[in-house]
């Protein structure tokens, strides 16, 4: 198990920049997801890490190698893939132990580790079909398994959970989270899904455009993002984003709305600023139980005009300075869509972000 | 008019098909290519098949009549010129299959790397193809004669040989410049079959081979070459087929000389059968060929289709 470290890692496929020089450490058996939307560059990145693709720029050292211009047979990293890439001439036996056989482990240990991993991922009975015979589940099993048997430096995940069903997904994730914590090891875990990204990770790296956007624990993103990309992107539902200005002691809406600015903020922003106020939906409730938490609380009428159950929750959809605000109800009454409401906003979750460069304001 | 008295005055056959209506619709409607399958292949096929148990020559027509029995088959059995061609055939199908399965594999995996030009060239590959085997013949006979062709020039001229090679005079050159003339036509046809084969390859096992540790040949070897398999077994179906019916080039080249060197099944059965106006004979041959080209269709299906399973296809 080793430490990764990108270091001004560029990527041009012909004259296009994909990635703008990345710096990255992965500490060694750390799980690290890349999350971010297509075409963020996450996939080219996990994939120059493999090295099925070749670097423009920059340097990426697996341990204290440089491994730039090794072949992907000599990074002793093992990948799974989307969707799947089993040999599919092989069964399920021979598709675990190709990467051993390949290596020239004789025989018995080759059978050995196999049986071990299959015990492991719950494919001992599985072990003479051929993929066309599994299901989509055990098929990313036999992936994630032919990548354990080889015990590598790093393991490489590739949106692995997005071939499959909703509830197969919840149930593999609890699964990879799993083995993470039984064989401690490297682990760089591509996904486009925030929650996959939230749930499974020790740090994410939030990309956009080819370039990190910050890097933290997943609580850390979600409490302190460092700017309104991050924002929206990590937590569902997503912030709410809303236009305004610093006018005094006070953050004015476009619509003349006004709401105490806190004191924390005071020395972060200036008089006639023009800042992007987040707040998330968790704290823009109409019932009671912010009120509990002891937080200082400012109240704003809201008309609603949708309304999402969610069983335990309620999504309202409303309306703040003409732009849709989500808030949450957690004791759900019976809301018509149309009815006024009376919202507590918890001043202690606001975040601001300056309008022109999108930054926290908080953010060094 | 009462629905009875309708009934009686139509033909009888429209009686017929009405009250069967459902039942015949099917047979009617495929009557024609029935008739036509009876007609061009059925029919000529028995007659085939029984002129093989007759003396049959076509300068005496009587004797079609005469019934031997099995005694053409007999007599083929003790034949030495029918079972040397016999061999030569499966000789010439062998080394003619496997040398076009690997010139065209190796076609097929350097157009697929290409990536400029990549349909001008697959288009240049189909040259050969285009031509009539009986020009590729005339061609060739061209290039090897010994005295006149391009062959013995340019080995003269570079030194390599100094006295003319008789190429389609020896029996052994000349096997092999009929060979060559068959592969350059038809390596063309592997070609194209394994390259679309190369088309349709997913990638990901490729790259998952990779990591997993194979060097290039090794990602071939385990990864590339089992999926191409099914498609080499059904160029390799079409083109044996193919070459077990050889005729136009041999003929040509050197009419199955020297001294019946270069004979195969078909020039065989076309000299007995229409230069030695022998019928009967020739015709009991041509079952026998069949029976090898059946053969091999039937080798090669069966490991098609073994190959087809376990790709994950259905058969």
């Amino acid at each position: 198990m080793a430490a990764i470290t990108l270091e001004q890692v560029v990527k041009r496929f012909g004259r296009d920049e994909v990635i703008h020089g990345i710096d990255l450490r992965i500490a060694h058996d750390e799980f690290v997801v890349l999350v971010g939307p297509s075409g963020c560059g996450k996939s080219t990145t996990l994939r120059m890490i493999a090295g099925l693709e070749d670097l423009s720029d920059g340097t990426i050292r697996i341990g204290d190698q440089v491994v730039n211009d090794l072949p992907p047979r000599k990074r002793n990293l093992a990948m799974v893939f989307q969707n799947y890439a089993l040999y599919p001439h092989m069964n399920v036996r021979q598709n675990l132990g190709f990467g051993l056989t390949i290596a020239g482990e004789p025989k018995e240990v080759v059978a050995e580790r196999v049986q071990d991993t299959a015990a492991l991922l719950g494919l001992s009975d599985l072990l003479d079909r051929l993929p066309a015979e599994l299901s989509g589940g055990e098929r990313q099993r036999v992936a994630m398994g032919r990548a354990l048997v080889r015990r590598p430096e790093a393991f490489l995940f590739d949106e692995p959970l997005s071939n499959l069903d909703a509830k197969l997904r919840v149930q593999m994730r609890g699964e990879i989270k799993r083995l993470h914590t039984a064989v401690r090891t490297t682990i760089v875990y591509v996904t486009h899904d925030q929650v996959e990204a939230m749930t499974l990770a020790d740090r994410i790296v939030v990309m956009q455009d080819g370039r990190i956007e910050q890097i933290g624990q997943p609580m850390t993103l979600f409490d302190h993002p460092v700017n309104t990309f991050v924002a929206g992107f990590i937590g569902t539902p997503p912030m709410n984003l809303i236009p305004a200005r610093i006018a005094g002691d006070e953050i004015a809406f476009n619509d003349g709305q006004q709401i105490p600015l806190p004191d924390r903020f005071t020395a972060l922003v200036t008089e006639g600023q023009s800042v992007i106020f987040g707040l998330r939906p968790d704290h823009l409730c109409p019932d009671k139980k912010q009120r509990e938490t002891g937080t200082s609380l400012v109240e704003i009428p809201l008309k609603v005009h949708m309304i999402e159950p969610h069983g335990a929750e309620m999504l309202l959809h409303a309306r703040l300075a003409g732009q849709p605000v989500l808030g949450k109800m957690y004791a759900p009454r019976p809301v018509a869509p149309g009815d006024q409401l009376t919202f507590q906003l918890a001043l202690d979750k606001i975040h601001l972000f300056d309008a022109a460069s999108g930054r926290s304001v908080t953010a060094r | 008019m009462s629905p009875s008295t309708d009934q009686e005055n139509l033909p009888a056959v429209t009686r017929l098909f009405r009250r069967h209506h459902s039942a015949l619709t099917p047979l009617l409607l495929l009557s024609p290519a029935l008739l036509i399958l009876l007609f061009v292949i059925a029919l000529p096929m028995a007659f085939s098949l029984y002129a093989s148990f007759t003396p049959y020559r076509m300068t005496r027509p009587d004797s079609i009549e005469t019934f031997i029995g099995l005694r053409n088959y007999i007599r083929l059995i003790g034949n030495d010129d029918f079972w040397a061609a016999f061999l030569r055939t499966l000789l010439f199908l062998a080394i003619a299959l496997n040398l076009e399965l690997i010139l065209g594999l190796g076609i097929a995996l350097l157009i697929d790397r290409v990536t400029l030009g990549q349909r001008l060239l697959r288009t240049i590959m189909m040259f050969p193809m285009m031509f009539s085997p009986i020009l590729v013949g005339f061609q060739f006979k061209f290039i090897f004669n010994d005295n006149i062709g391009v062959v013995n020039n340019a080995l003269q001229f570079l030194g390599l040989a100094d006295q003319a090679i008789p190429w389609l005079v020896d029996g052994t050159l000349a096997m092999g410049a009929i060979l060559f003339a068959e592969i350059w036509m038809s390596t063309s046809v592997f070609a194209i079959v394994l390259l679309a084969g190369l088309f349709a390859m997913p990638r990901d096992p490729l790259e998952a081979a990779k990591v997993d540790g194979c060097t290039p040949w090794q990602s071939f070897r385990h990864v590339t070459l089992p999926f191409l398999l099914p498609f080499a077994y059904i160029a390799m179906t079409i083109r044996s087929l193919d070459v077990a019916r050889a005729y136009d080039i041999v003929a040509i080249m050197t009419d199955g000389g020297p001294a019946g060197r270069t004979e195969l099944l078909w020039t065989l059965i076309a000299r007995v059968g229409f230069d030695n106006a022998r019928m009967g004979e020739a015709n009991a041959m041509a079952f026998m060929a069949s029976l090898l080209s059946i053969l091999f269709t039937w080798f090669l299906f069966t490991r098609l289709l073994a190959a087809r399973r376990t790709m994950g296809g259905v058969e």
